[in-house]
């Protein structure tokens, strides 16, 4: 059975094989230069004091190839779509599971051969993929510090994506009849759960970090958001302004939904802390042109800005993930993508054996 | 005689539908055996059932007494070509023996490439660029060289043209001369069944309105032709099964419990054909008198 499943499978598995082939030999030409470039120019650019030119033409380098993020990210739905969908939806469609049921082989052992050949096949050849992939970017990722933003194209969770890419496919083939269709259902399915993972669902592996401090104004460090106290590569879920009875007033450290800090004075000489209230203290005049924005105003006006602030007693909370937790996580999903596919296989199987009849 | 299948009460449903239902059927081994029916009357379905490509909505079903595709060793006992005769289209012909090497532990590899050899088939060719009555010589031959014990054919020759369809009987014949196995084959064409089979089973909407060997069922029936009767007048001694009746004569065809006694009848032999449509008129008559009793 191992036979006529591979022999199934055998174009396809080239196909894809020569792909990997080419991008491995992109992959090793370019590799060691991107990290000879890395060595000489990012890391050693705090020395010329000229790291933001020479960070962005280093990010700039190989574009092209960086785009291979992009082929992780689709690689999986691919695979389910092309490889998992017609698995059984085919033989259904041509009717050749007629003769492939006819012979001397069960039909339990048909498909579970089937569906673990190919499984191992696209496990193995996202698992090279994403080692390439993460091997070849780690310069930029390094530079870029933001493992959790580029966290499903990297390391080993692709390996459990496209398992679970898998087994939807098969048992929506098996369960429609029809390839297109399965096909169809497979890609939505897939975009649905990978996409619900991503937004919602991988956030609550752990409970969140916060950091709680008192809210600055702009230019006194903090700029919205970014400034708060967090170590570079925390994935930030939210950093909200509240205020003294606990009410949000404000995300990405500033006030309202875009996080803007305004202020606006009025004819009788008094100064509004826009969407908190009104200061208490009288705010110099700015220099002339800037009425609401602050940019840079000057000490005197700073320090009248902070007096106002400070009164409405403002804090800015932090939430996030730590960087520490990523491998953590990576292995969370890993498991979970695996055993929804095992889940996903078993009904699959169940199915063939008992209810295609 | 032992029993290949026995079919009791079975029954198949589609949603709302049933293709078979309340079906009752012992098939003896040694026989090639010819399931003839019109559309619909459940053939296919029940060939189905026989090799587990279908399960059972009701009923039990038994062949060499056992549930059909029960294990790896029930599944090596009975080979099968399935309607329409699929095979993988981007397989070749040397592609689809080994599958059948790899995946029965019968195989007669020796037998299976002289037959292809004996077809004049490329080995190389891919199945999907066979016509149709190669690509059914090619799965009969994966169903012969498994070496079953019983070989189930469902409409086989029901799209080759008569040549095609000659030359894959004519193959079916010398294998099960040469080799020791039973054969079930539907079919709607009586020609067909005359040529090869030597039992017959008629089949009208899932009844077995007819059953034994040829040779005795056409030894026993006659057509009558004598000098009119009432349309329901019974004859001595004959069991009848169809009657038409001209303003001067009447034509009856007999089941011949005894000799005629009559001797106002001439007695003429009956073809398989005409036969078989009289069986399946009065089949379809049950099926009337059923549905308009149902209705009262």
């Amino acid at each position: 059975m191992i036979w006529l499943a591979w022999r199934q499978f055998r174009a396809q598995t080239y196909v894809v094989l020569g792909l990997l082939v080419v991008m491995a030999v992109a992959f090793a030409l370019t590799g060691p230069h991107l990290v000879h470039l890395y060595d000489t120019t990012v890391a050693t650019c705090g020395a010329h004091n000229d790291c933001s030119s020479v960070q962005t033409s280093f990010l700039h380098h190989d574009r092209i190839l960086q785009g291979s993020n992009f082929l992780l990210l689709l690689g999986p739905a691919l695979l389910g779509i092309f490889w998992g969908a017609p698995l059984i939806a085919r033989e259904l469609e041509s009717g050749t599971y007629r003769l492939a049921w006819s012979q001397s082989v069960t039909r339990s052992r048909w498909i579970v051969t089937k569906f673990c050949l190919v499984g191992l096949l696209s496990m193995i050849a996202t698992g090279l993929l994403s080692f390439m992939v993460t091997w070849w970017s780690s310069p930029i990722d390094r530079l870029r510090d933001n493992p959790f933003g580029l966290f499903d194209e990297r390391d080993i969770v692709p390996v459990a994506y496209v398992l679970f890419a898998l087994a939807l496919g098969t048992v929506l083939g098996a369960l429609i009849r029809r390839t297109l269709p399965a096909m169809f259902a497979t890609l939505a399915g897939y975009v649905a759960v990978r996409f619900a993972f991503t937004e919602w669902i991988r956030v609550r592996f752990a409970p969140l970090l916060h950091t709680i401090v008192r809210f600055q104004a702009p230019g006194q460090n903090v700029t919205s958001g970014q400034g708060l106290p967090s170590n570079p590569g925390d994935w930030i879920v939210s950093a909200n302004t509240v205020n003294a009875s606990g009410k949000i007033v404000g995300h990405f450290g500033g006030i309202g939904p875009n996080g803007e800090v305004n202020f606006r004075g009025t004819e009788s000489g008094a100064t509004y802390f826009v969407g908190v209230g009104k200061c208490p203290n009288k705010i110099p005049a700015p220099p002339v042109g800037s009425r609401g924005n602050v940019s840079s105003p000057p000490p005197a006006v700073q320090h009248a800005i902070q007096k106002c602030i400070n009164s409405f007693h403002l804090r800015s909370i932090l939430s996030y993930q730590p960087t520490s937790r990523y491998w953590m996580f990576q292995w969370y999903e890993l498991t979970i993508f695996i055993v929804m596919a095992l889940l996903l296989a078993s009904v699959a199987w169940w199915w063939v054996r008992r209810r295609l009849s | 005689m032992t029993a290949v299948l026995e079919a009791e009460g079975l029954g198949k449903r589609y949603g709302r539908r049933w293709a078979l239902r309340e079906c009752t059927l012992t098939i003896p081994s040694g026989h090639v055996v010819g399931l003839v029916g019109p559309n619909g009357a459940g053939k296919s379905t029940l060939l189905n059932l026989a090799v587990g490509l279908l399960a059972p909505t009701q009923g039990k079903l038994r062949v060499f007494g056992n549930v059909p595709a029960k294990d790896p060793d029930q599944l090596a006992r009975v080979g099968f070509v399935a309607q329409d005769t699929p095979t993988y289209a981007s397989l070749s012909v040397a592609d689809h023996l080994k599958l059948g090497s790899r995946l029965n532990p019968k195989w007669d590899s020796a037998l299976a490439e002289s037959r292809i050899k004996q077809l004049g088939l490329d080995p190389h060719q891919k199945a999907g660029k066979l016509s149709g009555g190669q690509r059914a010589q090619l799965a009969l031959t994966l169903a012969i060289a498994k070496r079953p014990e019983i070989l189930i054919l469902d409409e086989p020759v029901a799209s080759l043209d008569p040549l095609a369809r000659r030359e894959f009987l004519q193959i079916l014949m010398e294998t099960v001369a040469e080799h020791d196995v039973s054969v079930v084959l539907s079919s709607h064409l009586v020609a067909d069944i005359e040529r090869v089979c030597d039992y017959l089973v008629v089949l009208v909407s899932s009844r077995v309105q007819l059953t034994g060997e040829l040779e005795d069922l056409l030894a026993t029936h006659h057509r009558l032709i004598g000098p009119r009767i009432e349309s329901d007048a019974t004859i001595e001694n004959q069991c009848v099964i169809e009657a038409s009746h001209t303003d001067r004569q009447s034509t009856v065809l007999v089941r011949s419990d005894g000799p005629v006694l009559d001797r106002a009848w001439t007695i003429e032999p009956v073809s398989l054909e005409d036969l078989v449509l009289a069986y399946m008129g009065q089949g379809k008559n049950d099926e009337r008198g059923t549905s308009s009793k149902a209705q009262e």
